[in-house]
């Protein structure tokens, strides 16, 4: 365990007090941590970074009468205040360069700088979408060679790969599966979805048309087969299962979920989310599933960017395969890669639901995950399955006597450890331990989800933790349950250290400020 | 492997803190029949970052980019120069690998900056407010008809022809899962858009009219007239923009009267990257709306100690609360991509996105004036921004494939956007890329090509 930090500190040594002796600093800013104004207080309509182009010309407008007549309001920067203002701004944020960042169910996992580099090459960069085929080989390459891997990690029959992002994916599913019923004239209408999914499945679903009804769990946090079972009949269209499930458990009886649903006429949608803890150890296709999503900006390494943008590509099985997106990338007989798109659909690919986004997908993600996936080769994604769920089953084992591990005993967990907030001292929540987390250098857990547990705290430290940076985490995090148990009014407070005590958000949504204007001054 | 840092020893003792005899054992819920022993047999294994590097590079080398051609192709998708700073900020660590900023206090890099950019959007689109980003222009469009037939409680869409075909084929394809009633119209291959045959079309039942501004072949509607015939029916005018350089030059369409404006960012810090990922904006006109638009919301407030802070607001629209009752399934937005496009507009300001407009205007009416005396050749607009139809003697598709055997990208062809359509049509675009070069050497090809 680190027992030492940078200034030489050790665990357990008195610390000086917080701003003991300091003078208020004029700027309000704190040595490194500087504040910064928004670029409509800093910036002007005359100001600019760029050079503008130093041409004049005597050709009339082509426009008519639909040129600007009004001022836009935009505040320009010069290139050095540009730097410094967005520089200062990323200070204030945490990301996994800086450390843990144990989100369950997000699966942030280091972000090679090897993806950045192959993304930003000009072959893969600068082309454009609808370039002639021949030109774009190497691209109609990059997503058939990724397709390929994805299908043979999944053990599925295709790969949809246009989908923008997770839940975009989740719709691509379930619309295949709306498709696939409808066309053998089986119009059901209820798709199945546990208590503990992820709140994009049942807003899926009802986009597509459904009603949604809610799958039982048993006492050890998994689907309870036979209530499902019960339930199942000509009106279930689909059920929609997370698997590892996100109180962090491996469907034991997957298969016989799948078995069930196609016997009573079903489908069955899979939620990968969490597929980082078993890609390369089990296939979700030898498991039943029909439909799949892959984040890859979780399982395959692209960056999370601050909340997007992601790529949710969707396995689908023999069942489903005939009903994917356009456009895809298909193969000639002589090799040659071609789009199928409206334009070449043809009889063949008839059965296509339509069309989710204007060109062929995350092409800058499909690059970085290829990367990713070509620098572990199957043996090391593999072994990144294998190293998630160690660090997460070692966090479930060292927290397990100070925190309420609720399926703690349900052998196990995958790649991500739950908590709750029993035993917890009156008016101390799971937000005051985040909370403390933060000021302990630590980006907060999962809170809050799944709903199944109270005070649920959801641990997804990821493959690509050391374990002296766990063992560092594991020190904050007892502490902080202690603290909690306690009635520590300290943490009711947190974060201290932070750019930011906490934010009234109730006001935020109470009266919305959404954009500047000069009265917000 | 290097993204691994666990060592052997460490796995040890890990294992023996859980009581665990090997990291196989923790995988005991899985079937054993179903486990897999090994690496999946018929994958490479592992390989340094020199073989991966070297292995992309091939790859990235049978593409050809732009760079190395004569470039033409818009679309939907637009080639401009990004500045260097944009991608030296957007590669920051802090940015790259953080979160949805779902712990405020420790986000507010990424929440001022989606703040900004949220006004940067509503004032460039003429709007109140705008949202922190969508997947692409597409998705947004169909979010914006969702929105309105929330807002009206009716079904009807109806779609201009001349809005860019992939937009409509995703609204179609999702209004067929709603049961959304979608009007659309045939392309008229005018010199102005057929913007009466569009009011044409608007009944008591319509929810939206969907009009791209300018439209697919760069033409520009008439924006205040849609908008009259709109709200005569208590519809909502959706505008469509996929080139958003186009509005430092030309009015916005929420001053015309648009109720939603939304569109595609990616000409701003993005880049082409083969289509994706883009930047889906969406904005509009009317606050009390707020509540019905999808899609990540960023707002002001302060913190305990009284400082202006920013938190991401309004989720009770959301999908993480709401469920099935959400305005939206979405959960991501374009983060990084709305980033990208913030600080490029930061550093262009109003100024130098006048500027940028200006040029592209000026290099495409240059283009314009000289493709047409091409033998065989005729400009269909009337009015343009920097992209416009040029209708040749002869099939554009297959030109198309052949000047691109000699290094021109020559455009887009109408026949690869509508199969059904007019195949004499290219959409020919031009950029502040593009050089007089360029545009003579098309040209001259094409001189050579129709003669």
């Amino acid at each position: 365990m680190s027992q030492i930090n940078q200034s030489g500190w050790k665990p357990g040594t008195p610390m000086a007090a917080k701003d003991a002796g300091a003078h208020p600093t004029v700027t309000g800013n704190k040595a490194l941590m500087l504040e910064e104004p928004l670029i409509f207080e800093i910036g002007d309509s005359d100001t600019y970074g760029v050079d503008l182009a130093e041409t004049h010309t005597d050709l009339p407008s082509r426009m008519g009468d639909f040129a600007r007549k009004s001022d836009i309001g935009l505040p320009g920067l010069s290139e050095p205040q540009t730097i410094r203002h967005y520089t200062r701004l990323s200070r204030q944020n945490y990301g996994i360069d800086l450390g843990l960042f144990p989100l369950g169910s997000c699966t942030m996992k280091h972000n090679p700088r090897l993806n950045e580099k192959v993304a930003r090459m000009p072959g893969f960069l600068d082309v454009h979408p609808m370039q002639p085929i021949d030109t774009v080989q190497g691209a109609l390459g990059v997503i058939d060679e990724l397709a390929h891997w994805l299908i043979e990690l999944t053990g599925m029959q295709s790969v949809a790969m246009s989908p923008k992002a997770g839940a975009h994916g989740e719709l691509c599913g379930i619309l295949c599966i709306r498709a696939a019923l409808e066309a053998r004239g089986d119009a059901r209408k209820v798709v199945l979805v546990p208590e503990s999914a992820h709140g994009t499945n049942p807003a899926t679903a009802a986009f597509a048309g459904y009603t949604t009804e809610d799958i039982p769990a048993n006492a050890d946090g998994r689907v309870d087969l036979e209530a499902l079972k019960a339930r199942l009949g000509p009106d279930v269209a689909a059920v929609m299962i997370t698997n590892p499930n996100t109180c962090g458990l491996f469907e034991r009886d997957m298969k016989a979920i799948s078995d069930a649903v196609h016997e009573a006429g079903g489908l069955v949608y899979c939620d990968g989310a969490n597929f980082n803890a078993i890609m390369g150890r089990v296939r979700p296709g030898d498991l039943g599933v029909d439909a799949m999503h892959i984040n890859l900006h979780k399982t395959f390494s692209t960056p999370h960017g601050g909340g997007g943008p992601g790529s949710g590509p969707v396995v689908l099985s023999e069942a489903l395969a005939p009903f994917a997106p356009l456009p895809f990338v298909d193969k000639d007989a002589d090799g040659n890669l071609h789009i199928v798109e409206e334009e070449t659909v043809g009889e063949e690919h008839g059965s296509s639901f339509g069309r989710m986004t204007a060109f062929h997908g995350q092409m800058g993600m499909f690059t970085r995950a290829l990367t990713y996936i070509l620098s572990h080769g199957a043996d090391g994604l593999r072994q990144a399955a294998g190293d998630a769920v160690l660090n997460a089953n070692y966090v479930l084992r060292r927290l397990d006597d100070v925190l309420h591990a609720p399926f703690g005993a349900s052998g196990p967990c995958m790649h991500e450890a739950l908590f709750g907030d029993e035993g917890f001292a009156e008016g101390l929540s799971t937000l005051d331990l985040a909370k403390g987390l933060i000021d302990e250098g630590f980006h907060p857990m999962t809170m809050y989800f799944p709903l199944v547990v109270h005070g649920a705290m959801l641990i997804e430290p990821t493959e690509t933790e050391s374990k002296d940076g766990i063992d560092q985490f594991v020190m904050s995090m007892r502490s902080l349950a202690e603290r909690a148990k306690e009635g520590d009014e300290a943490l009711k407070t947190a974060p201290h250290h932070a750019p930011r005590a906490r934010l009234d958000e109730a006001q935020a949504a109470r009266k919305p400020r959404l954009v500047w204007t000069a009265q917000s001054e | 492997m290097r993204y691994l840092p666990l060592t052997e020893a460490d796995r040890s003792t890990m294992l023996d803190v859980i009581g665990a005899p090997s990291v196989d054992a923790l995988f005991s819920d899985v079937p054993s029949d179903l486990y897999l022993d090994g690496p999946i047999e018929g994958l490479p294994l592992h390989a340094t970052e020199m073989a991966v590097e070297k292995h992309m590079r091939s790859l990235s080398k049978k593409n050809l980019a732009a760079a190395d051609a004569a470039f033409f192709l818009g679309a939907g998708a637009y080639r401009h120069h990004v500045p260097a700073t944009v991608d030296h900020l957007i590669q920051r660590g802090e940015f790259l690998t953080a979160y949805t900023p779902y712990q405020p206090e420790i986000a507010q890099g990424t929440l001022q900056m989606l703040f900004e950019f949220q006004t940067q959007v509503a004032r460039l689109y003429g709007c109140e407010i705008a949202n922190a980003s969508m997947y692409d222009g597409s998705t947004a469009c169909w979010e914006a008809v969702a929105m309105a037939a929330r807002v009206t409680r009716k079904k009807r869409h109806v779609l201009s022809g001349a809005l860019h075909p992939h937009y409509a084929e995703v609204v179609r394809t999702m209004a067929k899962f709603t049961e959304d009633e979608i009007a659309g119209a045939e392309l008229s291959m005018t010199p102005r858009p057929d913007d009466d045959g569009l009011i044409a079309r608007i009944d008591e039942n319509t929810a939206s009219v969907v009009v791209q501004y300018p439209d697919i072949l760069g033409r520009i509607p008439d924006l205040r007239k849609i908008t009259d015939a709109t709200h005569a029916v208590g519809a909502k005018l959706i505008v469509v923009n996929t080139e958003p350089v186009a509005l430092g030059a030309l009015e916005a369409p929420g001053n015309l009267g648009a109720d939603i404006v939304v569109g595609e960012g990616q000409s701003l810090g993005v880049g082409l990257q083969f289509g994706g990922p883009y930047l889906g904006l969406f904005a509009i006109s009317d606050p009390k709306l707020t509540r019905q638009m999808p899609g990540r919301l960023c707002g002001e407030t302060v913190d305990a100690d009284g400082k202006r802070g920013f938190v991401l607001t309004l989720s009770t629209r959301e999908q993480h609360i709401r469920r099935e009752k959400a305005t939206s399934n979405i959960c991501t937005n374009s983060g990084l991509c709305a980033l990208a496009f913030s600080i490029h507009m930061t550093l262009l300001g109003e100024k130098g996105l006048e500027g940028l407009a200006a040029e592209n205007h000026r290099l495409a009416c240059i283009a314009a004036d000289r493709l047409a005396k091409v033998p065989g050749a005729t400009v269909l607009n009337e009015h343009f921004f920097n992209e416009f139809t040029l209708m040749l003697e002869g099939d554009a598709r297959q030109l198309v494939r052949d000047l691109a055997e000699d290094g021109i990208l020559a455009g887009v062809s109408l026949a690869r956007l509508f199969p059904d359509g007019d195949a004499n049509g290219l959409l020919v675009a031009v950029t502040e890329t593009t050089t007089l070069e360029d545009i003579e050497t098309l040209a001259c090809a094409l001189e050579e090509k129709l003669s």
